[in-house]
Formats: structure tokens, C-alpha cells, sequence
């Protein structure tokens, strides 16, 4: 029964996110920005630095910080997509009325949520994989790269995709539909310069300052997420040959370490929690 | 979700009293007590007690703020009543399950935008947990005179369309109890028309129907029974022969003596507007009474040129109930 009905509305959710009008306005951001990660590839592979080409080291390297630069594009795109799905679909729908109808059925409130985090999460997923994918055949075409862990990257993406929309359906049950997103979407840029920001702090040997980064990946996981899909996408050779100071953390698009599976397990615990809060303050609102 | 008591996971006394409430074979379609509800420190619903039988159509009458609404609301789960225990077809309204065989039409209609009408259906019945095949969905499209925008997108529906498309909704998972928030609201005369024979042809299927209108005519013509609802209080309720026993005689009348007048007094309370008497006749009548006065006048020289019953209309009624409640102080 409860079983079906998170199925239902899973494909639901699915359905509405095929047929409105975000899908297109995704599609179309991902069409330019893998348009412009092509050319921009196909040039670096041309280019000439002092009178010399790139050694094929360099290339690897300039190709893993380039295309971490593309992901990180695709991961936002993929952020304001599904954070700006989340809201609208559980707020929007108390607020226009569509939901009275549909919780008057034999349902639980918490099945219809759990519904619409699924199709979510299915679709963010769906997108990174897809997007993330074409980048990855563009690079491999252009430059030669293959990013030693592919799916890990993309699993990770997809995980921080969805740590960002159930922040969005919680903060929809609470707020309005439009605000949760920009929220949503305004902690996960917090979060990523906070990382940054942490960064800094290790490269310059600031404690203090490191654990701003520290803190606010506990907080909200997905720069951390973020962070651990990298390292899976960049070169590790490359990286350990030319590298040097960047290893030390001070730039934004390389990543120096793994995800720990304790970070991964806080991750998970994170995300039924906040669904959890979600599902209650949806268990006790008014309609 | 929930509804007061009956929502806490009892133990196993409760449950058991749960499955002989169940087992009766005449738990009414819906049975609610003491239903209590405030928004801050507006109260909405103030001990609120119905019945709606099974196959029974009743009325929500009331004024707007009356909390007709919000009572509805309890009874489906949506707004968590503060106290008061709900049943829908004998189970309680905490169960999900008690909404199994319910249908809905909210005040606040609105589907889905990007899916198309017979796409609203299945969805509805999916979610009902009943087969219904397509051809018995397509035929309640059929119903509400949407047989041929079956395949469009309720986006692009207007208001009547998506009332109607509701109506649909409520009726497609083949329900026993049927609630109707104004359903006739976004309506032409005609759709409201095919509304009535909708609702009577429920009742003829035995289905139970609670109606929450405005439009009290409508109500008079399909209604078992009405319950009026007035600062979140019921002010009356009963058959609608309870609610308008009162009947009056209107004679229009010629040579009218001093004792003739005296008859006529003497039959009920006399109102006359030149020619035309007006008796208002308790509640409790013989055959005779009226064939006995007309019998009477005559014999008294009274040139007798009309004689008409005439019923107080439930609108009348229902003015005179909420202006006793309100002590005189409101209109």
C-alpha cells in the first residue's frame, strides 16, 4: 500500500519534471555549457605555451583542473535545477491546492514525501550521469582524458545533488515554494566558499580558518561531496608530478584527498535526518 | 492526518475496539463528535457533532467563516482537528485506509497542470488502490461532459472545466461517501444542473453524499437532511421536514367577517395583506384541517377565489436560525 504509493508518486514527480518547463531550461543550460567545454577543450589541446606544446603531463593536468571546472558548472546547474523542482513541488502544491486532493486518497503524508524525494533524487541522478557522461566523451575526444573513476565521481555528484534537494524539500515545508529554493541553493553556494575559504586556511597553515571548511561540510555535505568527486575526476599522476602547492588545498578545483567512509556515513545519516524533519513537519501542517 | 484520540496508536483494547466498530453492520458513513478546531486565537470549530448515514445526502449549510470548510477538512485528515474523534465508514480517521473508498472534491480544485484529465483519473485511482478499468474512467469523464478533452492537459482547462474534471475525481474510485466542498462554485446554470442529477443519481446508487453549498436551492432539492453551521457551532439540524415543518395556507378571500376572521385565527397565526390571509399551520396537522376551514368560510358567506399551500423556503429558514443565534446583533 505505502509501497505503492511512494512509487506513484515517485513517477509522478518523474513525469512533472519531463513535462515542466525546468527540463528545458536544464537541457538548454547543459547544451551551452558542454557546447563551450568542447571548444574550450579542442583549444588547449592546440595551444602553445612559450613556443612549445603542452607535455602530455601538463595536459593532463590542465585537463583535470579544466574539467572539474566544467563539472563543478554541471553539478550547479544540476543544484538550481532540482532545488528549484524540490520547492515547488510539495509547497506549490499545498499552496495551489493540488495536494488536497491527492492526500484526501488512502496515502500517508510521509509516503507522498518520500514519493517526491525519490523521482527527485532519480532525476538529479539521471541528469548528472547523463551530463557528466557527455562531458567525460567530449574530454576523451578533445584531449585524450579518461578521469581515473568515473562512476565514483558521478555517484558522488549525484549524492550531493540529492543531500541539496532534500534541504529544499524541508525548507518547502516551512517556507515558500520560490524561497526554499533560492535558500537552498544560497546555503549550497555558502558551503562552497566556506570550503574554499577552509582551503586557504590549510594552505596557509590557519587552524582557524581551515575549520570554517571543516564545519560547514558537516553542516551542509555537499561541498564535501563535491570535493570527494574530484579527486575522482582529476589525474593522480598529473596531479602528484605538478601539483605541488595545490595539493596543499588552496585551489578550488583540485582536491587532494578521498572521501572517508565515515564522511560518506554522516552524508547518509544527514540526508534521512533532514527527510526525516520533513516528514514531520509535513505530518503536522494544515492544509 | 490524524484526528484527535483516535489517532494515537492505542494498544490493543483500542484496536480491538477498532475491529468491532468495523464488523457493525451499519457504521454510518460518517460519524464525528466534539470536533474542535482554533487558528491562533480565532476559533474555527467549536464542538462540531454529524452523521451522515450510508446512502444519506446532507447538507453543510452556514454562513462564510462558519467553519463548514474546516469541518470538512477534519474529517478527511487534512487539518489535524485539537480535539474531537472522527469515523469514516467505520473506521478512524487517523487509518489512512478510512479514506479507501472516499471521494473528494475540495473548495481550493486544482489537478495536476502537466498531465491530462485521463491521466488525473488513473493517477486518482492508483492512489485509491482500486482497479477501475479505462473504459468505466473514460465514461466518468463522460459523466462531467469531458469526454472529449480526455486527452488534453488540465492546464490549459478553465475554471468550470477543472470543477468538473473534479467532480470526476471525486466520483472515478467508486466511492461509498462522496464530499463535495461547493461544487457547484465555478459552474454555469447548466453545469449546475447536471450537478443535481449527478447528486441524485448518487443517491439513487445508494452512495452517501456530504454537501457543503451556498446555493441553498440546490441543497432543498437533493438533501436527506441539512446541518447548519454558524460560528463554528451546529445552530440546526434535521430532516428537511423537521427544518421547514411549519407550513402556511395562503387564501385570497372575499366578504371577510369579524367571524370570519375569528375561523381563520383559529386555524394558526394569521398574517393579511388586503385580500390575501395567510395562516401559518403547526406542525402537527390532520387531513382535515384544511378542507374543514375552507368548509367553514363558505358556510360563513366568505367568497373563497384561491387557496395555495405555501412552504417556508430552507433559505427563509436558515435566515431565521443564524439571526436567533446571533441574538439580533448581525444584519
Amino acid at each position: 500500500m505505502t509501497a505503492r504509493t511512494v512509487l506513484t508518486v515517485a513517477a509522478l514527480t518523474l513525469q512533472e519534471a519531463a513535462r515542466r518547463r525546468v527540463l528545458r531550461a536544464l537541457a538548454a543550460m547543459t547544451a551551452v555549457l558542454l557546447a563551450l567545454s568542447a571548444w574550450g577543450f579542442s583549444r588547449l589541446a592546440a595551444t602553445e605555451f612559450e613556443g612549445s606544446a603542452l607535455t602530455s603531463g601538463e595536459a593532463r593536468l590542465t585537463a583535470s583542473i579544466v574539467l572539474n571546472l566544467v563539472m563543478f558548472g554541471l553539478s550547479l546547474i544540476g543544484a538550481l535545477g532540482t532545488a528549484f523542482l524540490a520547492g515547488p513541488t510539495l509547497a506549490g502544491e499545498v499552496e495551489s491546492g493540488i495536494a488536497l486532493a491527492v492526500l484526501a486518497r488512502p496515502v500517508r503524508r510521509s509516503a507522498v514525501l518520500v514519493g517526491k524525494w525519490l523521482g527527485l533524487v532519480a532525476f538529479g541522478s539521471g541528469f548528472v550521469a547523463v551530463a557528466g557522461l557527455a562531458q567525460f566523451l567530449i574530454v576523451q575526444a578533445t584531449v585524450g582524458y579518461w578521469p581515473p573513476q568515473p562512476a565514483t565521481g558521478l555517484a558522488l555528484l549525484a549524492a550531493q545533488t540529492t543531500v541539496l534537494l532534500t534541504l529544499g524539500l524541508l525548507l518547502s515545508t516551512v517556507i515558500s515554494p520560490m524561497a526554499s529554493g533560492i535558500v537552498a541553493v544560497g546555503l549550497f553556494g555558502s558551503t562552497w566558499i566556506a570550503g574554499v575559504v577552509g582551503g586557504v586556511g590549510d594552505a596557509v597553515g590557519n587552524e582557524g580558518v581551515a575549520r570554517v571548511g571543516t564545519v560547514s561540510r558537516m553542516l551542509l555535505p555537499t561541498d564535501g561531496l563535491w570535493r570527494g568527486a574530484m579527486h575522482a575526476f582529476q589525474d593522480p599522476i598529473a596531479l602528484a608530478q605538478f601539483g605541488g602547492p595545490a595539493l596543499e588545498g588552496g585551489f578550488p578545483f583540485l582536491s587532494s584527498a578521498t572521501l572517508t567512509p565515515t564522511y560518506l556515513a554522516w552524508t547518509g545519516l544527514w540526508v534521512a535526518l533532514v527527510l526525516g524533519l520533513a516528514g514531520l513537519a509535513f505530518q503536522r501542517r494544515d492544509l | 492526518m490524524t484526528a484527535g484520540r483516535t489517532a494515537r496508536p492505542g494498544g490493543p483494547s483500542l484496536q480491538a475496539a477498532e475491529r468491532l466498530l468495523a464488523e457493525l453492520p451499519v457504521s454510518p458513513a460518517v460519524w464525528c463528535s466534539e470536533l474542535r478546531k482554533r487558528y491562533g486565537r480565532q476559533t474555527a470549530v467549536d464542538g462540531v457533532s454529524l452523521t451522515v448515514g450510508r446512502g444519506e445526502v446532507v447538507g453543510l449549510l452556514g454562513p462564510n467563516g462558519a467553519g463548514k470548510t474546516s469541518v470538512i477538512k477534519m474529517l478527511l485528515g487534512l487539518v489535524r482537528p485539537d480535539a474531537g474523534d472522527v469515523l469514516l465508514l467505520g473506521r478512524p480517521a487517523g487509518d489512512p485506509q478510512a479514506r479507501a473508498r472516499v471521494g473528494y472534491l475540495p473548495e481550493l480544485f486544482r489537478y495536476q497542470p502537466w498531465l491530462t484529465a485521463a491521466e488525473v483519473l488513473a493517477l486518482h485511482v492508483r492512489l485509491a488502490g482500486v482497479a477501475v478499468p479505462a473504459e468505466e474512467r473514460r465514461e466518468r469523464l463522460a459523466s462531467v461532459g469531458l469526454a472529449d478533452r480526455a486527452g488534453d492537459r488540465v492546464g490549459g482547462f478553465s475554471k468550470g472545466m477543472q470543477q468538473r474534471l473534479g467532480l470526476a475525481v471525486a466520483l472515478v474510485a467508486r466511492p461509498d461517501l462522496v464530499v463535495l466542498d461547493e461544487p457547484t462554485s465555478a459552474l454555469d446554470p447548466i453545469g449546475r444542473a447536471d450537478v443535481r442529477d449527478l447528486l441524485l443519481s448518487l443517491r439513487a446508487r445508494g452512495v452517501a453524499v456530504l454537501l457543503n453549498s451556498h446555493l441553498i436551492g440546490e441543497v432543498e432539492r437533493v438533501c436527506d437532511r441539512v446541518v447548519i453551521l454558524d460560528r463554528g457551532r451546529v445552530a440546526a439540524s434535521g430532516t428537511l421536514a423537521e427544518l421547514l415543518g411549519r407550513r402556511e395556507l395562503r387564501l385570497r378571500l372575499d366578504r371577510v367577517g369579524a367571524e370570519a376572521e375569528a375561523r381563520l385565527a383559529a386555524a394558526g397565526q394569521l398574517t393579511r395583506e388586503g385580500k390575501v390571509f395567510t395562516v401559518a399551520l403547526p406542525t402537527e396537522q390532520d387531513a382535515t384541517t384544511v378542507p374543514d376551514l375552507v368548509a367553514d368560510l363558505v358556510g360563513l358567506g366568505v367568497r373563497v377565489h384561491a387557496v395555495e399551500p405555501a412552504r417556508i423556503s430552507l433559505e427563509e429558514r436558515l435566515l431565521d436560525i443564524l439571526r436567533a443565534g446571533a441574538g439580533g446583533d448581525r444584519r
